[in-house]
């Protein structure tokens, strides 16, 4: 059998849970900084605004359609190529005084009477409340999440673990949108589907983790508890990495195949699925133990489980 | 330990055939197809259908197959090419009672469809189209149910001969106010006994020496009037999509004042925008014949008691009275045609209340002037200390003056109009109603048809191509078991589909975007069963022991990893709207489905390559 990942010994993660968990604090502070200093670079879902997708039969000329459309009374138009040089991308501010309808109509017949053979291929118009009102409920779903997940948690293992598989995942989620933040990609409501998804997949890693531990804690009597956890982490080192190598498999192929309308869908997962393997070894782990978990926290007084063995494990 | 009991094979080949039978659907191409609906009640008769088919073969078009189910006929063509100039050869010729519409039509068999087994609707991103978001104005439902109590009051008051001063809307209250303290009195109970069950609170004050009775609407008629706007609106939308011509439109409300359309297929955006977000009503007044100046009333701004100051359409101003003989509500039918000096003109037709609400108007005022005033509601967005906000604009035009020659009833025609597609349009939204509340669109995404097909190519090619790769990796990886996870995982992404045909769930681009994450993600619950079988066998377990322990083991973390993922799907359906929401149902679905393929599916499968043996020494792992 091929096995990538086979440790004779464990590896003694725990001992540099100091050092990793200051470079996660530092990436954190990191993010957290672009996020605040640069801001994310909200798409029309959220900021309002009309978005229109057009394209040309030949390369289309991006500083014509700038300057024309400019003329014609669009002073802050933003055109850029969209996936090939036919495609152009227009974003427009909410105009004062004009719905979406008639800017878009306008735009297209600007365009139309410089090139005839120019076609629409998308309009996205949103009114500036929707925008609000997308953004505000992004951000409830976020903690709704974290809020479900930490009971689920809590009523299945331990606060502890909980808490520290929230904040892990809470750190993916604040380096996804730092690193957003950091390339000014674009953030609409396809990515933000793609980071709240990373929440509840990025968990998982720390699940699988846990459940180890408990496992380990109820079986290895003498060990430990940060051997314990690095024996969980080595043991299941394997099928983190082959897991996650396979949704990255689906989300590469999003990224090459979906073209430009999954494209920072794809970028948003990637970054989640790294940093989700990261922050579920080197950052929920070392906080669990940060915490203070003891035995008793998971074996409960006398043999409470039911159906355990006389050793305690569960078969 | 490795046996399944029959029955539990057969179920899970139950459960896989009716998965393929219900996802098979989706992997017919739909075909390019024209349908004409009626408007009326009857069925479409078969000598209707031949006068279609005869016009499609008068311009030499070939459908190659048509139907007629009563209400609805379809023709099939090769390609769209036909398609269009067959939908234009049908317009030409079909008349008033139908409505011509392109179409996607489905070529799933019969054998299928009489399964109830059809594919899923195409979303807007996948087969273009239009999607409006639209708000319903509510301020406005609410000042016209203000203006209605008012001109109720006044009527119910001069039945009753009561004397008042003046009726007016002071913020959100009705001001009665009367001379004495009697006269208060005793238009209390006259106009209490016509609103019973609490619509109106009542309020009785004395102000700057006159009497006054107050109305205000009661919390639950403010309810049942935002309900009935979003109702009526609606409705109406229905009619006026009906009237485009869109095959297959959803209009639904979403949240408490908004209302969702989508209509697929629609290119020309302008002509819908147009027709669906204005509001055109009709009123009838009678012109001033009291001799008021109405360019002196202009140029101080103010019209005198009990007229109204109008334009028409080359600026003149006139005055009107304020009182209304007809509003476009009692209009049952209008159409569009010319008078006899060939003008444009619109022939509208009343219903019963609505006739003899005019026939006596008219019939008090014969030899006087009458105005049409036409109204057309549309919303502008202005800045108020900083904040941009919508303001309805209402445009009022009186489009014609016409002196009455005798007593009009159910059927009269309007002139005075520009064009004859003003008169179309114009008759288009007399006929499908007047909108109870002004709507404006706070969102709109138009996607062209040729970007529709890219879409469901790169959807379909990300989901293959990742697929591909994933199999490739997992047979390498763990051979035998690989191959046994990745045909449960092609298993899961039939059921998925199945399930969501089944529902007849809309696929957007974000939905096979998570039909792709969720089959990536549910090789985990396999990586899982398969990695903790390796570690059995590791720790020296016999190859049919460790098969059992890796699955029984496995269980557990699969169960909760694949529930936080679960919460956070249904959060996301929660808070999520739109293409958001699409995506959640899938990902919820597929956690679903992964959890009994990745655990029952594989188990039978490696059931039936290992578990009848002998002797088992060894296993391809």
């Amino acid at each position: 059998m091929i096995e990538l990942f086979h440790f004779k010994k464990d590896i003694p993660f725990m001992k540099y849970g100091k050092v990793t968990t200051l470079i996660s604090l530092g990436t954190f502070v990191f993010a957290v900084f672009f996020l605040l200093y640069r801001g994310l670079n909200l798409g029309v879902d959220f900021t309002g605004g009309t978005m229109i997708e057009v394209r040309y039969a030949q390369a289309a000329p991006i500083e014509h359609i700038r300057e024309t459309l400019k003329g014609q009374g669009f002073p802050e138009v933003f055109v850029q190529n969209y996936g090939s040089t036919q495609d152009v991308l227009i974003r427009l501010p909410v105009e004062q005084g004009k719905s979406g309808a008639q800017v878009s109509e306008q735009v297209m017949k600007t365009l139309k009477a410089e090139s005839p053979d120019v076609q629409l291929s998308r309009v996205e118009f949103v009114g500036p409340q929707v925008g609000q009102e997308l953004y505000e409920n992004g951000g409830l779903a976020l903690l709704l999440v974290a809020a479900g997940i930490i009971i689920y948690l809590s009523f299945r293992f331990e606060w502890r673990f909980a808490v520290a598989a929230t904040i892990a995942n809470m750190h993916d989620v604040v380096i996804i949108l730092g690193m957003f933040a950091f390339f000014q990609w674009q953030f609409d409501l396809t990515v933000l589907a793609g980071v709240l998804a990373i929440l509840g997949y990025s968990v998982n890693e720390s699940v699988v983790v846990f459940d180890r531990v408990r496992e380990n804690i109820r079986k290895m009597r003498d060990t430990s508890i940060p051997d314990i956890i690095d024996n969980a982490i080595t043991v299941t080192m394997s099928r983190t990495i082959i897991t996650h190598t396979s949704t990255q498999i689906m989300v590469l192929a999003m990224f090459f195949f979906g073209g430009e309308a999954l494209h920072n869908f794809a970028l948003a997962l990637t970054i989640g699925i790294m940093f989700g393997i990261y922050s579920s070894v080197l950052v929920a782990s070392p906080l669990v133990l940060l915490f203070g978990l003891k035995r008793e926290h998971l074996i409960p007084k006398e043999n409470g489980i039911e159906g355990a063995n006389p050793d305690g494990s569960v078969v | 330990m490795n046996r399944y009991p029959v029955w539990k094979y057969v179920m899970i080949a139950i459960i896989l055939l009716i998965g393929i039978i219900y996802s098979i659907p989706n992997f017919f191409p739909s075909e390019p197809a024209v349908q004409i609906s009626t408007k009326t009640e009857q069925p479409i008769e078969p000598a209707e259908m031949q006068r279609f088919e005869q016009a499609l073969k008068d311009k030499s078009l070939s459908f190659h197959a048509s139907e007629n189910n009563g209400s609805q006929v379809l023709f099939r063509f090769a390609d769209t090419d036909v398609q269009l100039k067959a939908s234009e050869a049908l317009k030409a010729v079909v008349g008033d009672k139908y409505v011509v519409a392109l179409n996607l039509a489905q070529s799933t068999p019969q054998f299928l469809r009489a399964l109830h087994a059809n594919p899923m609707y195409l979303g807007l991103d996948l087969r273009g189209g239009v999607h409006f978001l639209m708000e319903v104005d509510m301020n406005a439902a609410k000042d016209k149910a203000y203006e209605r109590y008012e001109d109720e009051f006044r009527d119910t008051l001069r039945e009753a001969k009561v004397a008042y001063l003046g009726i007016a809307r002071e913020g959100d209250q009705l001001v009665a106010k009367f001379k004495t303290e009697q006269e208060r009195d005793a238009a209390a109970p006259v106009l209490g006994k016509v609103y019973v069950n609490n619509e109106l609170i009542w309020d009785r004050k004395e102000q700057d020496g006159s009497y006054i009775l107050a109305a205000a609407m009661s919390p639950q008629n403010l309810l049942n009037i935002e309900k009935f706007a979003i109702q009526q609106n609606i409705t109406t939308l229905r009619k006026r999509v009906n009237e485009l011509g869109v095959a297959e439109p959803v209009i639904q409300q979403q949240g408490k004042g908004r209302i969702v359309v989508q209509l697929p297929g629609v290119q020309d955006t302008v002509r819908a925008k147009e027709i669906l977000g204005a509001t055109a009503t009709l009123e009838f007044r009678l012109v001033d014949d009291s001799g008021n100046d109405a360019q002196q009333a202009q140029s101080s701004g103010r019209a005198p008691i009990g007229l109204q100051l109008y334009k028409e359409r080359d600026g003149t101003p006139i005055l009107l009275k304020r009182k209304v003989m007809l509003t476009g509500e009692y209009i049952t039918d209008a159409s569009s045609g010319f008078d006899q000096n060939n003008q444009p003109s619109v022939n509208i037709t009343l219903d019963g209340n609505g006739a003899s609400r005019f026939s006596k108007a008219t019939g008090e005022n014969v030899q006087k002037l009458m105005a049409v005033v036409y109204i057309e509601t549309k919303f502008q967005e202005v800045e108020v200390d900083g904040q941009k906000v919508r303001k309805p604009v209402k445009t009022e035009e009186v489009i014609n003056v016409a002196r009455i020659q005798e007593q009009l009833s159910k059927r009269f025609q309007i002139t005075g109009l520009d064009s004859t597609k003003e008169a179309r349009d114009l008759a288009l939204l007399l006929r499908a109603g007047a909108l109870a509340a002004p709507l404006y669109i706070v969102e709109e995404r138009t996607i062209g048809p040729s970007m529709g097909k890219e879409n469901i190519e790169k959807g379909f090619n990300s989901n293959i191509w990742g697929f591909v790769a994933v199999v490739i990796f997992m047979v390498v990886y763990y051979r035998v078991f690989g191959l046994i996870s990745s045909i449960s995982l092609g298993v899961n992404g039939f059921l998925l589909f199945a399930i969501l045909s089944m529902i007849q769930a809309t696929l957007t681009l974000p939905g096979m975007a998570a039909i792709a994450l969720t089959l990536g993600m549910a090789i985990d619950a396999n990586v899982l069963i398969n990695e903790r079988i390796r570690e059995e066998l590791r720790n020296g377990a016999v190859p049919q022991v460790a098969i059992n322990a890796g699955y029984e083991r496995a269980w557990g973390t699969i169960l909760d990893s694949n529930l936080t993922n679960l919460i956070a799907g249904i959060a996301l359906f929660m808070l999520g709207s739109g293409p958001v929401r699409g995506f959640a149902v899938v990902l919820c679905l597929g956690i679903l489905t992964s959890m009994f393929s990745a655990v029952t599916v594989s188990r039978a499968l490696t059931n039936l390559v290992y578990g009848y043996r002998k002797r088992l020494t060894d296993i391809s792992i």
